[in-house]
């Protein structure tokens, strides 16, 4: 197959076997070696995620220490967030962008290269620290100190780890944005670019900006552990809340990191099996700027109890809801796009509106955190941990799930079984809401979170959230077996494999050609 | 402006980002390593940096090679650019986050540790009067001072300012193939650059010596180090990469009207110089 496509004298030298997979430069393998390693790590954590749901199945101590615990909570977001959900979109991102723009690769393919190979690695010096002498790190994710200076041998390496793991965002962030601005084929002005582009472009720039910030935080608990800085500690005049300033500064933007894309991905999908085109294009792009842009001023909502000025906490509570304004106008469009639509249920639709629903049903209850009086109550609870379940398994991997569905044929030239997909969509969904709905019960009614066991009023919901956490997490085999099956044959995909599906990317023949877009098309 | 051209260079297959991987976990490997305590750490810290050291090497003299040999179009002369541009801006937010701290300690958490509100003091530290510079509650009698504008900062200043402008002239004369003047001012730069690390270097023995500020004295000589170091470690590598632009120069290498790679370093340099100014305000004077 790629020996036809190799049109060009210097495509000849291209490197076969394992090799290939190390040196190329080509979008859609890396691409695919992102998505794949997001499936692992997906995998990975959702393991973790079983060991706190087995722990938590009943009250008391059962089947873990509680230290390994604590370990398997702060690894299990680690590993979702950088791992699996960051990586799946910068996949797509890779795949698609080129693709819909009429690039003939990203910008800047060697540096491309990098910012992937770059994740194994961190990602093996992160998961090695639970090997470690004291274990691997134990104090959450957000690794606030001073509780963080008390891990083990593993503390510089997670450090580096998320240095490397930063430094790949921003590597791929950066070409990203110059595909986007500098690759776009004749005629594709910005505002006619497919709207997942104009959420990465938005993304991208979110993570340049941040990450490097985190990088800063992180240095500083470094310093803080070895060097004798005093950032975080106040006997020398810093400060532990300084950390989480900073941290959450990275914190938010990096939340909507992770649902931007999301967006963009609904926004494809739901025009082209409602067969019309998007409802509110501009409004659309001009939303999720605004989302963008109120990311950088609400970070202090994530810290509401640590004792701030009113002044402070009473900007942080409005400037947060202000972020319900353009989230309404996305929602308000997506419906209104199926309003009138003549409108099929495949299975990437399915995601698509099961994200509608799940991921408003999490904006609510973001906004009933953002009160400052009542968030004192649901600080720390598994009202939070619902809360940022919904926006993120439910929006976030739901989104990443039926841009899969939606774009298996043009990857792999088959169609999957929509048989096991909508399997998958109906044990998704119900599971998904067995195992987080019950959790802001238990939040509201004062169970803390990160921790191993409860006081028994709240083992009945504990129990019911377990039995749905196993389900959602094995219904997500069926998923890989569709997956490899969809690999290996099936159902031969045409150009366009959805009736209703519009954008460059259906116009190249299925599976896409190794090379693409060698000359850019005209868009009219 | 964004329109693509036919022709696109794509390079098919490469090994450095994959020895750079290598090499870059290595090197944080080792670190991590001699930070627990373990010596090997140091040889582990060593190969890994000869590794990155050498994928820079190569993988530069790759681009170089290809932009020599034609290959590159205005359109992937435009990438570069955009790819420069937003690793400055990533830099600038780096940079962002200690000047955070900084501001934060000083008008926020010091005046409420040290004092500003007797009640939340004598909740928070057993009343200690605190005013900036200070090292802290924990440090109250300890013998230090802070580290003034003048004379060292303020020769820095007027250093990094004039390299700013020598750097201008060489970049004149390179577009008017003037290539004399050129290398001329291009090391006049270089000695500049050089100049200000060693008087920064000075300075902290200075402050080690004779001031008794340190990196561990509270958060004055956190914010103080932190934000002059990393910035010293950033002029080091803009240094290196004007003294590497220089020794092209004199191979010959960039034309009038095409060098990206001396502009990159120049806007890299400028970059530089802007923190500075920065740090002369913020960490010196006020």
């Amino acid at each position: 197959m790629t020996a036809t496509t190799h049109d060009h004298a210097h495509h000849a030298a291209e490197a076969t076997g394992f090799k290939r997979w190390l040196v190329t430069t080509n979008h859609k393998d890396i691409g695919s070696m992102y998505l794949l390693f997001s499936l692992a790590m997906f995998l990975v954590g959702g393991a973790m995620a079983l060991v706190i749901r087995a722990e938590l199945f009943q009250p008391g101590l059962q089947l873990v220490d509680p230290y390994f615990f604590n370990q398997m909570t702060t690894m299990h977001a680690l590993v979702m967030i950088f791992g699996a959900v960051m990586p799946a979109f910068t996949g797509l991102a890779n795949w698609m962008i080129p693709l819909m723009v009429g690039a003939p690769d990203m910008a800047l393919p060697r540096m491309n290269n990098w910012s992937f190979w770059l994740l194994p690695f961190g990602f093996a010096v992160l998961l090695s620290t639970l090997f470690m002498p004291g274990g691997g790190p134990a104090g959450g994710w957000t690794m606030y100190p001073p509780l963080m200076l008390q891990t083990g041998t593993a503390f510089p390496f997670v450090i580096f780890a998320i240095h490397i793991l930063g430094i790949s965002s921003i590597m791929g962030s950066i070409n990203v944005v110059a595909t986007i601005l500098n690759m776009r084929a004749p005629g594709m002005t910005l505002m006619k670019m497919p709207l997942f582009v104009w959420t990465w472009l938005i993304t991208a720039y979110l993570m340049i900006a941040v990450m490097p910030v985190l990088a800063g935080a992180i240095t500083m608990l470094l310093t803080d552990q070895y060097f004798g800085t005093t950032f975080f500690s106040a006997a020398g005049g810093g400060d532990p809340v300084l950390y989480q300033h900073i941290f959450w500064f990275f914190g938010h933007p990096e939340v909507y990191i992770l649902i931007l894309p999301a967006f963009g991905i609904v926004s494809t999908i739901i025009p082209a099996f409602a067969r019309k085109p998007l409802f509110g294009y501009s409004s659309m792009v001009y939303a999720t700027a605004s989302i963008a842009f109120l990311s950088f001023i609400v970070w202090a909502h994530h810290m509401f109890t640590v004792g701030m000025p009113l002044a402070g906490q009473l900007f942080f509570m409005y400037a947060t809801m202000l972020i319900a304004v353009p989230t309404g106008v996305k929602v308000f469009n997506w419906v209104a796009t199926m309003w009138r639509g003549a409108m099929t249920f495949e299975t990437p639709m399915l995601f698509a509106l099961a994200f509608v629903f799940l991921f408003t049903i999490g904006g609510f209850s973001g906004l009933m955190l953002a009160i400052a009086p009542a968030d004192y109550q649901y600080h720390d609870t598994y009202f939070v941990v619902a809360h940022f379940h919904y926006v993120l398994v439910t929006g976030a991997v739901f989104a990443i799930l039926a841009a899969a569905y939606y774009w298996l044929p043009k990857w792999t030239g088959h169609m999957y079984s929509e048989r096991l997909g909508k399997a998958h969509f109906w044990l998704s969904t119900i599971s998904v809401n067995v195992l987080f709905f019950p959790q802001h019960f238990l939040g509201l009614a004062g169970m803390p979170r990160r921790i191993p066991d409860y006081s028994v009023q709240f083992a009945d919901w504990n129990m019911i959230s377990s039995i749905g956490g196993f389900a959602f997490g094995f219904s997500q085999l069926i998923f890989v077996w569709l997956l490899i099956k969809c690999i290996r044959g099936g159902e031969k995909a045409e150009a366009r494999a959805w009736e209703g599906a519009e954008g460059l990317e259906w116009e190249v023949p299925s599976p896409a050609p190794h090379h693409t877009f060698d000359t850019p098309p005209v868009v009219r | 402006m964004a329109q693509a051209e036919s022709g696109y260079y794509v390079p098919h297959g490469s090994n450095w980002p994959i020895i750079g991987s290598v090499g870059l976990t290595s090197l944080v490997i080792g670190i991590a390593l001699y930070l627990e305590g373990m010596g090997l750490g140091l040889w582990v810290m060593g190969a890994g940096g000869a590794l990155l050291i050498y994928m820079v090497w190569g993988w530069f003299a790759d681009v170089i090679r290809e932009s020599v040999g034609g290959l590159y179009s205005a359109q992937v002369d435009r990438s570069l650019r955009w790819g420069m541009i937003w690793f400055i801006f990533s830099e600038i937010m780096f940079f962002g986050a200690f000047f955070g701290a900084l501001f934060y300690a000083r008008f926020l958490s010091v005046p409420w540790l040290g004092g500003e509100d007797p009640a939340t003091s004598r909740v928070l530290w057993d009343s200690a009067l605190l005013a900036w510079p200070t090292a802290g509650p924990g440090n109250l009698g300890l013998d230090w001072k802070p580290m003034g504008p003048w004379p060292l900062p303020t020769i820095n200043t007027l250093i990094l300012l004039t390299s700013g402008v020598t750097l201008t002239v060489a970049h004149h004369a390179l577009k008017e193939n003037n290539r004399r003047r050129l290398i001329t001012f291009m090391w006049m730069t270089i000695a500049l650059g050089l100049a200000f690390i060693c008087l920064q270097a000075y300075e902290y023995y200075e402050a080690y010596a004779h001031l008794n500020l340190r990196l561990d004295t509270g958060i004055y000589g956190s914010t103080f180090f932190m934000l002059t170091g990393f910035h010293g470690v950033h002029v080091l590598l803009g240094t290196i990469m004007l003294i590497v632009i220089t020794l092209r120069c004199m191979k010959g290498h960039f034309e009038a009207d095409s060098h990206f790679g001396y502009e990159a370093t120049a806007w890299y340099w400028h970059f530089v110089d802007v923190v500075w100014l920065g740090l002369y305000v913020f960490v010196y004077i006020m």
